[in-house]
């Protein structure tokens, strides 16, 4: 598992709801940059922004922030929320119904002289282009408003760690493809430490530098975004990061760098990186866009990873298509709807597969 | 009605007021105690407010004349520190007008306090916001009108008390007596005029606290 070298935030601790999961993180490491915490709702990523910000406390473990001791359960000790200098929006952004934007986005600075905090609320204002919404109460703000004074809350005080639950999960689709590249912007130029929680693959992609993957309330793989949604340490893994074709399969040779595998009489070659050379079986995970179609059907063992399907099902997923295929195995594509009238795909239709062979991952078992 | 009509009605008022000043602090206190934290005998605390709305007014009175009383437990404290006398003062009678209508004002107090949501004084600790600052800045502004009716209630409760201040402050025309007890001895002096003049008083001046106290508690947004 590719971990982190620099890790600004260790964590390892339980926490246990009465009749509820066990949430646990277990050697959590997070660095510089955007960090997403990834998984299905009700996996536990809440709990683990939650204990960060110290708004729960675990019953064992150990919270480091740096040099920083946060939580230190041997010790009996618990750093109060107050004093962790974090940034923390909740997914409903709990802005002060009864305070104006001005009065929300201040209330972290009272301990700074009134003249200076107001030119620091007008600056973050005009930075997340909320000027002029001054005065209006949380209210009379449309959802996208809402979610950018509640980051503004958050980052005027120039918090040592920002916490981000579901960031965008509040609003309507076209606002949140909006705000998606606009929040990724913003939290580039704050350059804060940040932690964000999100179920939706395009947010992950989008804003994230890194991303630590949560199942049944453990933290899972690590490692840079891509990597986890292209190469998943396990099946769980492999579920969560929405991996279209998981396949078991027989290990048949491992040699000169590939390792060539068959899934029931097709053989499918893979990069041999990290392929552990004892292994006999293996899950063979397929990623429907790496899957690509020609018109012409091949025949079977010709080249690497070629091979002849025929098409079972055609339906729309989105702005492309997804086409289910049976070549020997169950197979996932996808593919645009302009390919596939030039290649007249309709159920039954023969057509070729090519998949290269680094687009192949394995999960040893 | 009379100059000493209105003099009896604003004895009274000044009254309630002054039983008001003696909850406020203490009521809100143990409100937010109760609403916002678990702690060993919080039933028993909680029963121990509630139980003058039940037990029979002169019950209440009896119980603080034994504390008040020049032998009491407080009410010599009182006596040999301040040489302060309760019983049978204006003092007894704010005490037990505060002891009446306290209950009223707790149960009030603490359901508003219970219906601010956490979320938002937990957001206040993230950005540095300490206890003291959350309670005056969070929850009592998101909890002031149910607070507020609560303070009226507990004003008109404390207006109409009979029972408990003709135990502990008597009758004392001029210095004890309030319109409760006013309207009563009218009735037994067969002054029925004077009698329905105090009454219809009282009865306007509970029905507006009661009308805007139920006001303030349906106007949500």
């Amino acid at each position: 598992m590719a971990q982190v070298k620099d890790a600004i935030l260790t964590a390892n601790f339980r926490k246990q709801f009465p009749g509820g999961p066990e949430i646990v993180a277990d050697d959590l490491r997070i660095g510089g940059g955007i960090t997403v915490l990834f998984g299905t709702s009700g996996s536990g990523k809440t709990t683990f922004l939650r204990c960060l910000a110290g708004l729960e406390r675990p019953e064992t473990g150990t919270i480091f922030f740096g040099q920083e001791n946060w939580f230190d359960a041997g010790k009996n000790y618990f750093r109060a929320p107050r004093k962790r200098g974090v940034g923390f929006v909740p997914q409903d952004y709990a802005l002060f119904p009864h305070l104006t934007v001005a009065g929300n986005v201040s209330y972290g600075l009272n301990e700074m002289p009134a003249a200076k905090r107001a030119v620091c609320v007008t600056e973050t204002l005009h930075w997340l282009g909320l000027e002029g919404l001054e005065n209006r109460l949380p209210r009379e703000l449309s959802g996208g408003q809402q979610q950018r004074v509640a980051l503004a809350r958050a980052v005027v005080r120039r918090p040592q760690l920002l916490l981000l639950d579901e960031p965008l999960a509040a609003l309507d689709t076209p606002t949140r493809q909006r705000l998606r590249g606009k929040i990724q912007q913003l939290l580039r130029q704050l350059g804060i430490p940040t932690i964000l929680v999100t179920h939706d693959r395009f947010e992950a992609l989008a804003l994230g530098d890194r991303m630590v993957v949560v199942a049944d309330g453990h933290n899972q793989q690590s490692g840079p975004v891509t990597e986890v949604f292209n190469r998943p340490d396990n099946l769980a893994v492999a579920h969560i990061a929405g991996t279209e074709t998981v396949l078991p399969a027989r290990v048949l040779k491992v040699a000169d760098d590939i390792v060539t595998v068959a899934v029931g009489d097709v053989k499918l070659v893979a990069m041999a990186t990290d392929f552990p050379p004892e292994a006999t079986e293996a899950h063979v995970c397929i990623r429907a866009e790496d899957v690509m179609l020609v018109a012409d059907a091949l025949p079977t063992a010709s080249a690497r990873n070629r091979f002849s399907a025929t098409v079972v099902a055609v339906e729309r997923d989105g702005p492309l298509l997804r086409v289910e295929l049976d070549c020997g195995f169950p197979l996932k594509a996808l593919l645009t709807p302009q390919a596939a009238a030039e290649m007249k795909l309709q159920p039954r239709a023969a057509v070729g597969v090519l998949i290269k062979a680094p687009h192949i991952h394995l999960i040893p078992r | 009605m009379s100059g000493a009509e209105w003099q009896l009605v604003g004895f009274s008022l000044r009254m309630a007021l002054a039983s008001l000043l003696l909850i406020l602090p203490i009521g809100l206190a143990l409100a937010w105690w109760l609403a916002r934290k678990d702690w060993r005998g919080k039933a028993l605390v909680e029963t121990l407010v509630s139980l003058p709305l039940v037990l029979p007014p002169v019950v209440t009175g009896l119980v603080l004349l034994q504390l008040f009383g020049r032998r009491g437990p407080v009410g010599s404290w009182l006596h040999n520190t301040f040489n302060c006398d309760v019983v049978f003062t204006w003092r007894a009678v704010v005490i037990a007008l505060a002891a009446m209508s306290l209950p009223l004002f707790v149960r009030a107090a603490r359901t508003a306090f219970e219906e601010v949501d956490v979320k938002f004084e937990q957001l206040a600790r993230t950005l540095g916001a300490g206890e003291w600052r959350v309670c005056f800045t969070i929850t009592l502004p998101l909890a002031k009108r149910g607070v507020l009716a609560g303070t009226l209630l507990a004003f008109a409760r404390a207006l109409g008390e009979f029972g408990a201040t003709i135990m502990v402050a008597g009758n004392i025309p001029g210095r004890t007596t309030t319109l409760p007890v006013a309207i009563y001895q009218a009735v037994e002096n067969g002054e029925d005029t004077h009698a329905w003049t105090l009454a219809g008083v009282s009865a306007v001046i509970a029905f507006a606290a009661v009308f805007i106290s139920e006001k303030l508690q349906r106007w949500r947004k």
